[in-house]
């Protein structure tokens, strides 16, 4: 296998290419912008939870970056959809990592947790769950 | 020395000076085409820094001892050829900064904080580093002055044409503008900029970070009032730069950092500052790494500027040649004759982290994202893009392997 492939192996690119959970929720119940400085990365993440309120029933990602961050937030959204807003705001992000399965340096490992990140926020805002410990590295991230 | 004056800047002999191009990155030969991130180092300003500290190094200004005595020569040493580099009148107007965002900064607080008020204004361009537009801007606002950026036109030139405008309606006291870009390389005629800023009874602030490794910088021609210079875009190290200043204006400033070294006399009741250039520099300097900065003024001297400017233009138009044949690339900045050595580019729409990264495994290395300029990036419509620069030491198959490079990042992404 060429290095190339294996560093952008298949899964990656037909997330990038085909990002589940594309788009925007008009009346979402939570939602967050998330920026990496470093590379100018954005993410804005909008979460549905189903009737009970806790349980997350769709999440919609928008923004623009490198096939690392919209593919790892692609991944994340069928992650996370059927779990509980308090079990993602403590989802390891070694469970998302390992979804990715490419090892990843420092500065794309930021590129890679945006989504995750910027979900956590998004739940924090919504639901007053524990914010990542550090934003996951992040110089700044857009509360508003 | 390798290095001999000559018509024509020899790289391939050059390059041999130069260790980091000894190894094989992933397997594959280095093309380091980042060197207006940061430059690689020769072993002349590598030597050079060792034996001084394995020979002189001691604390400067104060030791009485000969290694104090040594190392504040040589110390002193570098000021005075940094000030012949960048033709000052005096050595005592180089002071030694950590890099051009510190020098920047200098200016922006100790000049801005005594002569920055309401109703006055702070021009930049759309085509600045974050290091001018940022430090400008917060000193604008925190003094209630107004900051206005010249945008740029569809050629993504600075356009001139709100000057008079401008002089008509503010109260100009500071233009801050790079003499190159470090995104798109292009090389400013900043001479009627300055002329109207004096015209205006404003000062001028020149980023020469990515000028001076490149070309000709000399401080009188440009009439500029203060100039700004990294050193290791420059083959010094990292940790030292320079900024310039008329000794008119910087005699009258209060001084930035506060601390040992640069006072006069220290009582309770009152602290006098100490002459330049030492009111500006406190604490203890960057003593080897402005050494350090002294001999690759050395090397650059030796190099010839204007062979290193005409290489460059060479390499530019090289690589924009071989960069056109790229099926989806789309090239930003202007002719090869009128840009320093870097060239910004965008490949389909793949995002230049990937495009980076998926280089890096051809031995490739370039710069991916907003560069530090993000105002210029939002003119663009991009995100990011992606940047490869030369310098004295890069050589074509340099170019040919990103070329080949960005075919296999295209096979990636097909």
């Amino acid at each position: 296998v060429n290095e190339f492939e294996q560093m952008y192996r298949e899964v990656i690119l037909d997330h990038y290419k085909n990002p589940r959970g594309h788009g925007v929720l008009d009346d979402a119940d939570a939602e967050a912008d998330g920026q990496n400085p470093l590379c100018g990365d954005e993410v804005s993440i909008y979460v549905a939870f189903g009737d009970d309120g806790e349980t997350i029933d769709e999440v919609k990602f928008s923004g623009r970056g490198c096939a690392i961050s919209q593919a790892a937030t692609s991944m994340l959204t069928e992650m996370v959809a059927g779990r509980t807003a308090t079990e993602v705001a403590t989802l390891d992000k070694e469970e998302l990592l390992e979804e990715i399965g490419i090892p990843l340096t420092p500065v794309r490992l930021k590129c890679a947790l945006l989504g995750l990140t910027t979900l956590k926020v998004a739940l924090h805002k919504a639901k007053g769950t524990p914010l990542p410990d550090g934003l996951a590295g992040f110089d700044e991230l857009e509360l508003t | 020395m390798a290095v001999t004056a000559q018509r024509k800047l020899d790289a391939r002999a050059l390059r041999a000076d130069f260790p980091i191009f000894e190894q094989k990155i992933h397997g594959k030969p280095l093309s380091y085409l980042d060197s207006a991130n940061s430059s690689q180092k020769p072993r002349q300003v590598i030597d050079a820094m060792s034996e001084f500290y394995e020979t002189s190094y001691a604390n400067v200004h104060r030791a009485v001892h000969v290694l104090g005595e040594r190392a504040t020569a040589g110390l002193e040493g570098a000021r005075d050829k940094v000030a012949a580099f960048l033709n000052a009148r005096e050595s005592r107007e180089i002071i030694f900064v950590r890099n051009a965002t510190e020098g920047l900064n200098l200016v922006a607080y100790s000049w801005g904080l005594n002569n920055l008020g309401p109703g006055d204004a702070v021009v930049v361009t759309e085509l600045e580093h974050h290091s001018v537009f940022v430090p400008f801007q917060y000193i604008a606002r925190r003094q209630g002055a107004e900051f206005v950026m010249l945008p740029l036109d569809e050629n993504d030139e600075v356009d001139y044409s709100s000057l008079d405008e401008i002089a008509r309606t503010h109260n100009v006291k500071i233009v801050a503008a790079n003499l190159v870009s470090n995104s798109l390389g292009t090389i400013a005629d900043i001479a009627p900029l300055v002329r109207w800023a004096h015209e205006q009874g404003a000062i001028f602030v020149c980023d020469a970070a990515q000028a001076a490794p490149h070309l000709r910088v000399d401080v009188q021609a440009l009439d500029v009032d203060f100039l700004a210079v990294s050193g290791h875009k420059m083959c010094a190290p990292s940790g030292i730069g320079v900024l310039w200043g008329r000794a008119a204006l910087l005699e009258k400033m209060e001084p930035f950092l506060l601390g040992g070294h640069m006072i006069s006399s220290v009582r309770y009741e009152k602290t006098t500052w100490g002459e330049l250039p030492h009111k500006f520099e406190a604490g203890t300097s960057p003593i080897v790494e402005a050494y350090g900065l002294g001999a690759a003024v050395d090397y650059l001297e030796v190099a010839g500027l204007d062979l290193i400017e005409a290489h460059e233009h060479e390499l530019a138009a090289y690589a924009l040649t071989r960069l056109a044949e790229v099926p989806g690339i789309t090239l930003y900045g202007p002719p090869a004759d009128r840009r320093a050595g870097v060239v910004s580019f965008n490949l389909d729409d793949i995002h230049p982290h990937d495009v980076a990264q998926l280089l890096d495994q051809e031995g490739v290395a370039i710069r991916a994202g907003h560069h530090c300029c993000q105002p210029l990036m939002n003119h663009l419509g991009v995100p990011a893009t992606n940047r490869a620069s030369f310098y004295l030491y890069t050589i074509p198959e340099e170019i040919d392997q990103l070329v080949d490079g960005l075919a296999a990042v295209r096979k990636v992404f097909a």
